[in-house]
């Protein structure tokens, strides 16, 4: 009787397996007949993807997974968020767990090639930065000869680090760490001279403490990190829909449609790239395999990237990050669409 | 001769005297316990010295908690108003405002009720396995808790979990059918092999069946939105109540002269031994996705449950293995003097000795077991350690907290390993017989 326990819970098992969908369907027609999205996101970093205390996840890159629902569904909460972890994200992708990563992954050759991912585009550049106290009396990272340094292991950060010191022909020592939290308090308590991680974390680090004022961001950045959205390599018609997703969200800044001018410029605008953006005109949507208004619920999602970027990440709030690199092309910085045609 | 009446004999008793005052009262104890000798005194004074430093530099800590804010930076406003400039303390209140994200994860908020009347049923299943004084009669109860368990927490058809149930049943019959036509073997086959059947093939039809002639359902909750309390409680209980009885069919397994048997369960628990659970747990969660045909979603907590199942049985079968080395040959022999079959003399005799010698082992995997269901972080599941103060660390309300929900969640798991610890203790009182 007891071995017939055993083997039930293994059969029972298959009883709650749900229902298999079949194979060699693009993922674009996977979504539509599942219904929802399910968008593989961090397990929590401050500004990009966190839930609040009723469960609701907000955060820079939780808005584009409700914009991509908002273009595939027209409703942005058809969106199961599934947090992922730094050591699981790729293989949750190429699984098939999730249809698309967007957790701040840094696109580099190696995961674009040789782990079979595409990425589609950049929603944030990024870069290392580092964070010292300022009775250490440094102003720049050249002078962080010999110093302790807090660093999380297996990161891409680890290895521009190292790639940095070498360069520049000081030395240093590595203070090991596991989480973002524990390398706060190890800094905190004094065990290392700098703290280095992506300068969006070190901002929101430095807004966390109980004495920012005490503390500096070095203005060197050392390394290039590009964070995007990342999809399985082979399928690039639902590629090109997260891609043009967050091109119409680009775009849209770039035009000045927020989400509260929306509705009236898809009516009013004169502007023929705008009209064919949100639909008025044109088939773009179908092109893409998906409603005329694609784009436009995608923008009413949460916004245009810059109200994205300014409701997540932005200087108003307590990460207070500038826009930097991640302003428009018109402005200074890199954001640049193609042509909506 | 009537010489002198001196005498060196006293006649009246001397009035009685206090104990010297190094052999009575306090005095006494700190000299036999605390300062017996040099060395000792001196750890003493190391002892109470670490104490003292510890206690100096937590107690104001603990002592500034603040419970009302709804910020880290209010909480730090609060405890520079109060306390004046350069002030630490606790900031409880970030449980105050997570509590239910600690206890229920992502668990729907209306349906909050749900896994607050699993666990006081699970209660209810639990006392009488636990406490032989309440009647007998609510073990059945305990046996179907699992499904009541099941329906309450993931919701969905009725039909689902009654027909699980009913797999026990078929097997029951067609035991009690077959037996008198085939004999023991057969029916003992018979009473594995009805129930998979039906479990694989013909449990999902009827359930559904049953679903559209006489629909009862609850809501249904998916996996995911398990997390906090919930789901650490969900893994460990479900892993405790089904590696016992697996682990002493593998210690028995084990010891057995079949071929087959002795050498699947040496390989299984071998196996299982010798990888870490994270292993297991990625393999769960990973590996089996290429396996599986593509689109399958084979749940995931079911997934970390059976190997979190597999890794305890394997654990308890070697600490049950222990327990059946320790029994005497003799205890065996005379089962088999009595004249009982297998099964009855593991049932009467050899079990109720191994596992009273088993208990302290047996406990202190289910503790571990339960102290890892906070592994499930590393598979993307929310547990309350890592993966709720992960989150809760990830808003900007509360970015920069650390040890107030570290210890809170510590605090909780103590609460119930300590009571699993004492009850244990309490059992093995209970069950004494010998006289050591």
């Amino acid at each position: 009787m007891k071995q017939s326990v055993f083997l039930g819970t293994l059969a029972a098992t298959t009883l709650f397996a749900g229902v298999a969908l079949a194979q060699g369907t693009s993922t674009l027609e996977t979504v539509k007949a599942r219904g929802e999205l399910n968008c593989g996101v961090n397990t929590g970093l401050v500004g990009f993807a966190a839930p609040d205390a009723s469960g609701n996840w907000q955060g820079f890159d939780v808005a584009l997974c409700k914009a991509v629902a908002g273009a595939i569904f027209g409703d942005a909460s058809k969106v199961v968020y599934i947090p992922t972890t730094s050591s699981d994200r790729f293989e949750q992708l190429t699984s098939g767990k999730i249809d698309f990563l967007i957790r701040n992954t840094t696109w580099t050759f190696s995961r674009d090639t040789d782990l079979k991912m595409d990425f589609v585009g950049v929603n944030y550049y990024d870069g290392q930065g580092f964070m010292v106290r300022k009775d250490l009396g440094v102003s720049s990272a050249k002078e962080l000869n010999g110093a302790t340094i807090c660093i999380q292991t297996g990161t891409t950060t680890e290895l521009n680090l190292a790639d940095y010191f070498k360069a520049n022909n000081m030395t240093y020592t590595a203070v090991p760490i596991e989480t973002n939290a524990e390398g706060e308090q190890q800094y905190l308590a004094g065990a290392c001279d700098a703290y280095t991680t992506d300068a969006s974390g070190l901002a929101a680090t430095r807004a966390a403490f109980a004495d920012p004022e005490n503390h500096i961001i070095l203005p060197e950045i050392i390394s290039k990190e590009p964070l995007g959205p990342a999809v399985r390599h082979g399928d690039s018609a639902w590629g090109d829909v997260i891609r043009w997703t967050m091109n119409a969200l680009i775009a849209a800044e770039e035009f000045g449609i927020t989400s509260a001018n929306i509705d009236e410029l898809a009516t009013s605008s004169q502007n023929p790239e705008v009209q064919r953006l949100l639909g008025t005109s044109g088939e773009l949507g179908k092109m893409i395999g998906l409603e005329a208004d694609w784009a436009k619920n995608a923008i009413k999602a949460s916004g245009n990237y810059g109200e994205i970027f300014a409701a997540t990440i932005g200087e108003s709030t307590p990460i207070g990050l500038a826009r930097g690199l991640n302003a428009q092309w018109t402005q200074g910085g890199l954001l640049y669409t193609p042509p909506f045609r | 001769m009537n010489t002198s009446t001196s005498t060196f004999v006293r006649t009246e008793m001397l009035p009685q005297q206090a104990p010297p005052i190094t052999e009575a009262g306090a005095v006494k104890w700190l000299r036999e316990n605390l300062f017996s000798s040099v060395l000792n005194t001196i750890l003493t004074i190391l002892g109470v010295a670490a104490v003292a430093y510890l206690v100096m530099h937590i107690a104001p800590w603990l002592s500034r908690s603040v419970w009302n804010a709804n910020t880290l930076s209010e909480c730090r406003q609060i405890i520079t108003e109060r306390y004046g400039e350069g002030a630490t303390g606790a900031c409880w209140a970030v449980i105050r405002e997570r509590w239910p994200q600690y206890l229920f994860g992502f668990y729907p908020s209306h349906l909050y009720w749900r896994p607050v009347l699993a666990f006081v049923l699970l209660c209810v299943a639990v006392a009488p396995v636990l406490f032989d004084k309440l009647p007998r009669k609510m073990l059945w109860f305990s046996l179907v808790y699992p499904a009541v368990g099941f329906w309450l927490l993931w919701g969905g058809s009725v039909w689902v979990p009654v027909m699980a149930l009913a797999g026990f049943a078929i097997g029951y019959a067609a035991a009690r059918i077959v037996k008198p036509l085939a004999g023991t073997i057969i029916a003992t086959i018979a009473a594995v092999l009805a129930p998979v059947l039906w479990w694989l093939f013909l449990a999902g039809p009827a359930a559904d069946a049953m679903q559209s002639i006489l629909p009862v359902a609850l809501q249904a909750v998916r996996s995911r939105e398990f997390g906090g309390f919930v789901l650490a409680f969900t893994i460990g209980f479900t892993g405790i109540a089904f590696s016992l009885p697996l682990g002493i069919m593998l210690a028995l397994g084990r010891q057995s002269d079949m071929f087959i048997v002795n050498k699947l369960s040496v390989g299984f628990i071998e196996f299982i031994r010798g990888v870490p659970l994270i292993t297991l747990l990625f393999t769960a969660s990973l590996l089996l996705n290429y396996f599986l045909p593509p689109g399958t979603d084979f749940d995931i907590i079911l997934r970390v449950i059976i190997m979190v199942v597999l890794f305890a049985a394997a654990y308890i079968a070697e600490v049950v293995r222990g327990g059946l080395a320790a029994l005497p040959r003799g205890q065996y022999e005379a089962a088999d003097a009595l004249g009982l079959d297998y099964w009855k003399a593991q049932r009467l005799i050899i079990m109720p000795q191994a596992l009273k010698i088993s208990i302290p082992g047996i406990v202190s995997t289910f503790i571990g077991l339960f102290k890892d269901t906070t592994l499930v972080v590393f598979v993307g599941l929310l547990d309350p350690l890592k993966g709720i103060t992960d989150a809760v660390r990830a808003s900007t309300d509360w970015k920069g907290i650390y040890w107030e929900p570290y210890i809170f969640v510590g605090t909780i798991f103590f609460v119930f390993c300590f009571a699993m610890s004492r009850y244990s203790m309490y059992l093995e009182g209970k069950l004494k017989t010998d006289h050591r």
